[in-house]
């Protein structure tokens, strides 16, 4: 006796199919590079998605009229590549008269939150993370009729354009509190969290020459709090950690590295799979978790 | 009261004193002066809270509870004793003994305070200098902690103790004094009372000794504010302007260069009027500034604000990823070695020129292939360093008094990248990507929305049970 759930085609809602309609959406969807192109993050953007339509969220996306908001060049030092891109972007956005934006990039919000304004681009922008606390705060997700996390472990690494960057550390940990799973906190965590190595235009280059990826100290910090394992963490100083990696499958099985951001998750996952402990860690975005939990999945 | 040649002595011991210590400021006022305009004025109250929380109630010291609460010991003694300072000044200057003591119980309160704080202080110190020397705390160390550096944190132990010191063989000496004398000596003092008997019994002894304690203590003051601006210390008087003008702004709000926000405008609008170029005071077009920052000149004034300000205490270079793992970057190196470039270019202390204790001394000096390059940026910085930088904020949040690596790192990395076009190729990759598909990777933006391919959503509400 399987539940066995009827599922519904999703036409994504495009901006300017509305605006020829005479219509503006209560808020746009904006989707990010890596949330269009990147096939891990595209899974992202879809369970997103899925929250949305099952709330019966009033929304749009820009879909090919989107443009990179500009946050790696402007990173990488090359403002004026950065404000080229901010500029078409916000004539976009102000031409279909947007007002609110949100989005499951927290590099995409942090420039449109704070860049964009001075250059003519004012929103109100919040992060997927914060939309999805409101939606549970509403009672309109509730979690429940679909994957069960009771009782597994569940560690969430900060983005730091998120935390430090705009001071949201709240709103990730409450959305993972409605899945009542374990929750463990990292030692480095919201303001002293641990970059994952990827930000300031680092995804698109190699890293400099040292002793070790960032990626790779970070991931296993993440498994040494999900495995329990005192003596990595005590070992994690940063520079030498030779501590072993428990083998493959030796832990309670299931255990979950939830990330916010795009960047985030390619590093984690990369780091996991180093250590070679995808086999029982995954790495899941909060949009991801909460759409399976809600057993939206179809 | 008894005028006597003390005081006249006093009084040009103190002026000479103060003065030099103007004169030095001035010179670093100028130092600070020749960064880049911004305008940092305005939100005076939120300005002031977070100087009172940061600055004053040394709110971000307390995410490391040791060194948090050994510094507040000294910081606190700096402060109440500093009291006692301005007794000896009008002692000083007027030929009064204790002029204070008509305060009464407070009085004892005060002398009685600045004793207990005196012996914590040493405690402190002690504290400090083992875990710099015999512990040796991680964060002290590093290639830029260089002999210069080093020297420079055990100087200021080594004079906080002895200024301790001589407040209690000025204390004690007048204590057994007063004792001997059959008076008593205003004042509570618990500390001192427990060593007058390892005191001499001759009041002339006592005498004299009283004296080298008082004048050891205010001439040990003023040759260590003396030495404050050659030193890693100016953050006791530096960390208050600069909590006071740092960022109110979200951290990962990055400033938007304005004269590139013209050119955009203009290539977007044709009709767009770009403002005239500031015109210098004969007349003449000012020359026209590089974007980002190549040398300190190039910085904002609060970025060298910032280099004054370091207390060279490595929390940010502790947290810093890059440095974590290994790569060259260190945040506190690009503050030290933008405060020793400023001096090596513009003025430098008086008392404690760098030259003194030779280049090596103070920084690395890399790169140095011609006058030309001779500059922060390749220099004293290499581009190695900057472009390790994962722009995540970390040392910015760990710094103690609010100083920003982040900016200056950016800064230069604009400089390379807008005035050199020396980005590593990589980058170049993807810049030209978002040029051309509006995304840093190679994908065609035909593509972009097909991620929305044969997507379902569960229908919940019209769930059946089947099978």
């Amino acid at each position: 006796m399987a539940e066995q759930t009827a599922k519904r085609p999703v036409s994504v809602p495009l901006m300017a199919d509305l605006a020829a309609k005479g219509e503006t959406p209560e808020v746009l969807f904006w989707v990010g590079c890596a949330g269009a192109f990147d096939d891990r993050y595209k899974r992202v953007t879809r369970a997103f998605v899925r929250i949305l339509e099952h709330v019966g969220v009033n929304y749009a996306v820009l879909g090919m009229e989107e443009s990179c908001t500009g946050d790696p060049a402007k990173r990488a030092g090359n403002e004026f590549l950065f404000q080229m891109q901010a500029m078409q972007n916000i004539t976009t956005l102000n031409g279909y008269g947007i007002k609110k934006v949100v989005t499951a990039c927290p590099h995409c919000f942090n420039t449109i939150k704070n860049e964009y304004p001075a250059l003519g681009g004012e929103y109100e922008v919040i992060h997927h993370s914060t939309f999805l606390q409101q939606l549970i705060d509403e009672g309109k997700v509730k979690a429940e009729g679909g994957e069960s996390f009771k009782g597994r472990r569940i560690t969430f690494h900060d983005s730091c354009y998120l935390g430090r960057a705009n001071n949201i550390y709240e709103a990730p940990r409450a959305v993972l509190e409605v899945l009542d799973a374990d929750l463990l906190e990292m030692k480095r965590c919201k303001t002293n969290g641990l970059c994952c190595g990827a930000g300031g235009a680092q995804m698109w280059k190699e890293p400099e020459p040292g002793k070790k990826d960032i990626n790779i100290e970070r991931a296993e910090e993440a498994l040494a709090t999900l495995d329990g394992d005192a003596d990595v963490l005590l070992n994690l100083q940063g520079v030498e950690s030779t501590a072993p990696v428990l083998p493959a499958g030796s832990n309670r099985g299931g255990s979950v590295i939830a990330v916010a951001c795009p960047f985030c998750m390619t590093m984690m996952a990369d780091g996991v799979k180093n250590k070679e402990r995808e086999s029982d860690v995954q790495v899941f975005d909060l949009a991801e978790l909460i759409a399976s939990a809600e057993g939206l999945n179809a | 009261m008894h005028f006597s040649i003390q005081n006249i002595l006093f009084l040009l011991v103190a002026v000479a004193g103060f003065g030099l210590f103007a004169w030095q400021v001035r010179k670093i006022r100028a130092n600070i002066l020749v960064g880049r305009d911004r305008d940092m004025s305005g939100n005076i109250n939120e300005r002031l809270s977070k100087t009172l929380l940061v600055a004053f109630g040394q709110q971000k010291m307390f995410k490391r509870l040791t060194p948090a609460i050994l510094h507040l010991i000294v910081y606190v003694g700096f402060i109440v004793i500093n009291i006692e300072v301005i007794e000896i000044l009008i002692d000083g200057l007027f030929g009064t003994h204790r002029v204070l003591q008509f305060l009464g119980p407070l009085y004892s309160a005060l002398t009685g305070t600045n004793e207990i704080l005196g012996a914590l202080v040493l405690l402190a110190v002690a504290a400090f200098w083992w875990r710099r020397n015999v512990k040796g705390v991680r964060r002290f160390t590093g290639p830029e902690m260089r002999a210069w550096p080093r020297l420079d944190a055990n100087i200021i132990l080594y004079v906080e103790v002895i200024l301790m010191l001589a407040l209690f063989t000025m204390n004690t000496a007048d204590l057994k004094l007063h004792q001997l004398e059959g008076r008593t000596l205003p004042g509570a003092f618990p500390i001192s009372s427990l060593l007058t008997g390892l005191f001499p019994e001759n009041t002339t002894a006592l005498a004299v000794l009283e004296r080298i304690g008082w004048w050891g203590h205010i001439i040990g003051i003023l040759l260590f504010l003396n030495y404050l601006p050659s030193s890693k210390h100016f953050h006791i008087i530096m960390a208050f302007p600069n909590v006071y003008y740092s960022r109110l702004v979200p951290q990962g709000q990055f400033s938007n260069v304005d004269s590139i926000t013209h050119e955009v405008k203009a290539m977007m609008d044709p009709s767009y009027e770009v403002p005239a170029p500031p015109v210098g005071p004969d007349g003449s077009a000012a020359a026209p500034t590089p974007f980002g920052a190549k040398d300190v000149d190039d910085l904002a004034w609060t970025n060298l604000l910032n280099a004054y300000s370091c207390t060279e205490c490595g929390r940010c270079t502790s947290v810093c990823p890059a440095n974590l793992t290994g790569k060259l970057l260190s945040p506190r190196k690009i503050i030290m070695d933008t405060r020793d470039r400023v001096e090596e270019k513009y003025n430098s202390p008086l008392v404690f020129s760098p030259n003194l204790y030779g280049k090596e001394a103070k920084h690395d000096s890399q790169e140095q292939l011609d006058a030309e390059s001779h500059t922060l940026l390749r220099g004293y910085v290499t581009p190695e360093e900057l472009w390790a930088c994962t722009t995540c904020n970390a040392c910015v949040e760990a710094c103690p008094v609010n100083i920003n690596p982040l900016e200056s790192i950016v800064e230069m990395r604009r400089f390379l990248v807008l005035e050199e076009s020396a980005a590593p190729n990589s980058l170049n990759v993807m810049f030209s990507n978002i040029e051309n598909n509006g995304a840093p990777w190679a994908f065609s933006p035909s593509d972009r929305f097909n991620w929305a391919d044969d997507l379902y959503v569960a229908d919940k509400s019209a769930t059946s049970v089947a099978g």
